[in-house]
């Protein structure tokens, strides 16, 4: 018997913001405990909360990136429940009037191999609201301490469909949505600082039917990968549950990537009672066509649509433009280098295999590179005038990545040019001839491959500075006539 | 002339203009006499004489030098203690908040000191401004001052206690469902909820957030457009604050005040007190006779007023006191085992009865499967009581009405928590509308108590709602009696 997941999302994602969500304080990460407050995130009493654009309009480019539909009127919710890691016990949030509803998110699915591009899909969103986060508990023997630093930083969270179907869909899916956000600078998205978060409702069901089965929350998922083995390990659970005649009994589980093992948090009788209620002292907000308008004039290129650039319009193999759009800073050098004149699949050769390979050995960020994208279109030129060697190009490459000198620069001075002049080209083959009558008289004789060997020779006497397309011609001349 | 501490803002501020009386003389004669008076009355939670000294010789400074900041500077005015001042207790009446000291100022707070005010005071009140009588202060009830075995009236009763016993000259309170106007009315005072949105409450203990405003008390509608003028205006710290010029109320007071006024049949039927509709008869009277069009109108919805704040205020308190919880400030329970432990045992040992019936009703009527039946409903009924309110401003100009169907009861006399509901029957529906409405004093009952008239105006049109209740002053001599203390 076959069976097959329903699985949905949860994301949450910590909006970039200078500050929170609904005060002045700044936001901040790694700061001392408890200095990133003020009377509104510690809910003293008499304080109230404003609300900061800002983070609005981070949501609503969200919305607009993922084709939501955007909220004519949004409101913000009390989300009523006792924590302590929530100052006012209750949490703003948004229940019934989101900014976002629908839209969807289009994923890559992995490929035959790197070279092949691997099924789209669109996963469809049910909404994507704001709210604002928590502050943080520490346990210690004795005490708990908690830490208000982070409580009321923006958050968006992010409801799927229950329309993954594996978990490298859901994988696709993070890597995708985390790719778009990250594109619009609405968040770094780094798991490792809890900006980015996700719950995952895990349900199987046998092949064919369409009901519903019996869903677990797995909570605490805070890498990608942990969310891939998460509910790989999840649905491998589900499946020994079902085919041993057991119950699959709706829970929220704690996931431990370390250890690869989950364990029971809390069953559904413990499900709260949130008592939703419009908050009296926030206003709704009224999001009307121009602001919309506005935004969308601040949209990146989505990445898939830039994938596709690259490869129809620019003629890139997929491999090198699926590199290159995965990290939009990379996918702007690259442009910048065609932008200076530079032959596209040759600088994109550049950038993929030699500048990140080195950058990545150097481990240096982009941002760090002394090449920039005017070296590598200055390279670029020099090999498609022929003024230099493909491995003189190498050997500049790597000049300029410890110099920073510009790659013509990188050629004189280390005196990496290709030799055209003719008259020294000649004299260098006549050389060779002479030297090698053998390879000479096979030439004659018709064995075209015989010339490498005269051809090397002649490299060898150039010092490599012997352009080898001419002295192939050269050669042919002297030869065969 | 009355004695110093009877004095208005407006004769204050021009003795002080003129050099005969020093702000910190001011301030040390009401310190003296608060002292005297305070263990009969408790209008007061605590007050800090070192502090208003200091900031009554830091506004004789300004004088001196030339930079007095208006009418206000050097005036000692007494907060609610559900308004924070830096450095001052903040206790709402509970012992939740007992040791609990503002590090923040409430934007009010803030308004009055850049005028130059003399703070002076943390004022009595119900727990949570939750309470008609006063009683529900978890400190004890404050005294009229009219007669101190009776009630100031709530919430705000020690605004109004301590401003009609001469203890300050005049004082801010907050109104949810009548807690200005109503204690305002028993103790002999000018009292005004100005238009929701009008003043900031950034800063104010919230009780019921879409219903509380904070406003003042004063001994005459000059008193209290002068406080009025100081405090009002928009506040980027409050998202439902209201973005307009704030006018000269004062100057307003000598203009054209409204000729129209409706009177709501509703308000005046059973459980009023017969002396008290004859007060406010003699008022309508009195309006007719000065040439103004009076037409009876009606608010069909009026019944179903104190329902729907029941629902909608409680459930706002419910989760606004939710914060209260031992966890980062205020009272915490010393025999918790565990995090809900601790919440359980602070909130049950730091809240009084009232406030907890409050929460718990609050917490019910928003719970999954009652919402709609209570709180949603509750917000279309208020919907439907904001529109006969405004309906009926398109035939007049105010509204003309008692302000409590009682004067000042007994204190201990009232103790079924549904009639001290229906002691708020006239002051609920302009929460609910978020209208502005000043109680005026209209008379004394057979027995010596005040009488207070309600004028309710338009949404923002407070300067002309002062302007109606300041005609009425100006023709009678009620503001200017005091009760002998």
């Amino acid at each position: 018997m076959d069976f097959e997941a329903v699985i949905g999302l949860e994301v949450h994602v910590q909006i970039k913001a200078a500050s929170k969500m609904f005060t002045r304080v700044a936001t901040g990460y790694g700061e001392p405990p408890n200095t990133l407050t003020d009377p509104t995130v510690l809910a003293l009493p008499g304080a109230l909360p404003v609300l900061n654009k800002a983070a609005l309009d981070a949501i609503i480019k969200t919305g607009l990136m993922l084709d939501c539909e955007i909220a004519t009127v949004t409101r913000w919710d009390r989300k009523n429940y006792f924590y302590p890691d929530s100052p006012k016990n209750y949490q703003l949030s948004q229940y019934d009037q989101p900014v976002c509803r629908h839209g969807a998110v289009e994923i890559e699915l992995p490929g035959a191999s790197l070279a092949v591009m691997g099924e789209h899909k669109k996963i469809e969103l049910t909404r994507i609201h704001l709210e604002e986060d928590v502050g943080k508990l520490n346990h210690e023997t004795n005490d708990s301490l908690i830490d208000y630093n982070r409580a009321g930083t923006p958050l968006m969270e992010i409801v799927t469909e229950p329309v993954i179907r594996s978990a490298d869909e859901a994988f696709a899916f993070l890597t995708s949505l985390r790719q778009s956000l990250i594109y619009a600078g609405i968040s770094d998205c780094d798991m490792e600082k809890g900006q980015m978060r996700c719950d995952a409702n895990i349900s199987i069901r046998r092949v064919g039917e369409t009901k519903l089965g019996t869903k677990v929350e797995l909570k605490n998922l805070n890498s990608i990968s942990y969310v891939r083995d998460g509910i790989v390990t999840e649905i491998k659970r589900q499946i020994n549950v079902a085919t041993s005649g057991g119950t699959i009994v709706q829970e929220t589980r704690l996931y431990d990537g370390e250890t690869g093992r989950s364990a029971s948090m809390r069953s559904k009788e413990m499900a709260h009672d949130y008592r939703y209620f419009p908050d009296p002292d926030l206003m709704p907000v009224r999001i009307d066509a121009e602001w919309k308008t506005r935004l969308a004039a601040e949209l990146p290129e989505r990445p898939f649509a830039k994938q596709t650039r690259f490869i129809e319009q620019l003629g890139l193999p997929y491999s090198a433009a699926s590199v290159l759009v995965r990290d939009r800073a990379l996918a702007d050098f690259f442009e910048a280098a065609v932008k200076l004149g530079a032959k596209p699949t040759a600088a994109a050769n550049w950038i993929t295999n030699d500048l990140l390979r080195d950058l990545a050995a150097a481990n240096l960020a982009l941002a760090a590179s002394k090449v920039t994208a005017a070296h590598i279109a200055g390279l670029v030129a020099l090999v498609e005038q022929g003024a230099v060697s493909s491995s003189q190009a190498k050997e500049i490459f790597a000049d300029m990545f410890q110099t920073g000198d510009q790659a013509a620069a990188v050629a004189d001075r280390k005196g990496l040019r290709q030799s055209s002049d003719t008259g020294a080209l000649e004299g260098w083959c006549a050389t060779a001839i002479a030297n090698d009558a053998k390879s000479a008289d096979q030439v004659r004789s018709g064995n075209a491959k015989a010339i490498n060997a005269l051809k090397g020779a002649v490299m060898k006497l150039s010092a490599g500075k012997a352009n080898p397309k001419l002295v192939d011609d050269i050669l042919r001349r002297l030869l065969v006539g | 002339m009355a004695p110093l501490h009877f004095q208005t803002i407006a004769e204050l501020s021009g003795r002080l203009a003129r050099r005969e009386l020093t702000a910190v003389e001011l301030i040390q004669s009401l310190i003296a006499r608060t002292r005297a008076l305070e263990p009969r009355l408790h209008a007061f939670n605590s007050f800090d004489e070192a502090d208003a000294l200091a900031q009554a010789t830091a506004s004789d400074a300004r004088r001196a030098a030339g930079q007095v900041r208006g009418p206000l500077d050097g005036i000692p005015i007494g907060l609610k203690d559900v308004i924070a001042v830096t450095g001052q207790p903040l206790t709402a009446s509970s012992k939740i908040l007992q040791n609990f000291v503002s590090p923040y100022d409430a934007t009010v707070t803030r308004k009055l000191k850049d005028a130059g005010a003399v703070l002076f005071g943390r004022l009595n009140c119900d727990e949570f401004a939750m309470g008609s009588s006063n009683e529900n202060s978890a400190f004890g009830p404050a005294g009229n001052p009219w007669d101190t075995t009776r009630v100031p009236g709530g919430s705000s009763g020690g605004s109004a206690a301590a401003l009609a016993a001469g203890e300050v000259i005049a004082s801010l309170g907050s109104d949810t469902g009548g807690s200005i106007r109503q204690p305002a009315a028993l103790c002999g005072l000018v009292g005004l909820k100005p238009t929701y949105g009008l003043v900031s409450r950034y800063g104010l203990v919230a009780y019921a957030s879409s219903l509380d405003q904070i406003g003042p008390f004063g001994r005459t509608t000059e008193d209290i457009a002068l406080v009025l003028r100081a405090i009002a205006g928009h506040d980027p710290l409050d998202s439902t604050s209201f973005k307009a010029e704030v006018p000269d109320y004062r100057a307003a007071l000598a203009g054209p005040a409204p000729r129209r006024i409706g009177i709501p049949k509703e308000y005046f039927g059973e459980g009023l007190d017969p002396e008290i509709a004859a007060a406010v008869e003699d008022a309508v009277k009195f309006y007719r006779d000065r040439g103004c069009e009076v037409k009876e109108v009606s608010l069909p919805h009026t019944r179903y007023c104190l329902d729907a704040y029941y629902v909608i205020a409680t459930a706002e308190a419910s989760s606004n006191l939710a914060r209260f919880d031992g966890v980062r400030y205020g009272h915490r329970s010393k025999a918790a085992t565990d995090a809900i432990d601790l919440y359980a045992k602070s909130r049950a040992e730091g809240f009084g009865a009232e406030v907890k019936r409050r929460i718990i009703l609050g917490t019910y009527v928003l719970s999954s499967g009652y919402y709609d039946a209570y709180y949603l409903r509750a917000q279309k009924v208020r919907t439907l009581i904001r529109q006969d309110f405004l309906q009926a401003f398109t035939e007049v100009d105010a509204l003309l009405t008692p302000t409590s169907p009682v004067p000042a009861f007994k204190i201990g006399e009232k103790a079924d928590p549904l009639a001290m509901y229906l002691l708020d029957i006239y002051t609920i529906g302009v929460n609910l509308a978020g209208l502005p409405a000043a109680s005026v004093p209209c008379g004394f009952t057979s027995g010596g108590l005040p009488i207070g008239l309600q004028l309710i105006g338009q949404p923002f049109k407070e300067a002309d709602l002062l302007a109606l209740a300041h005609t009425y002053e100006q023709a009678h001599e009620w503001t200017r009696r005091h009760p002998a203390l």
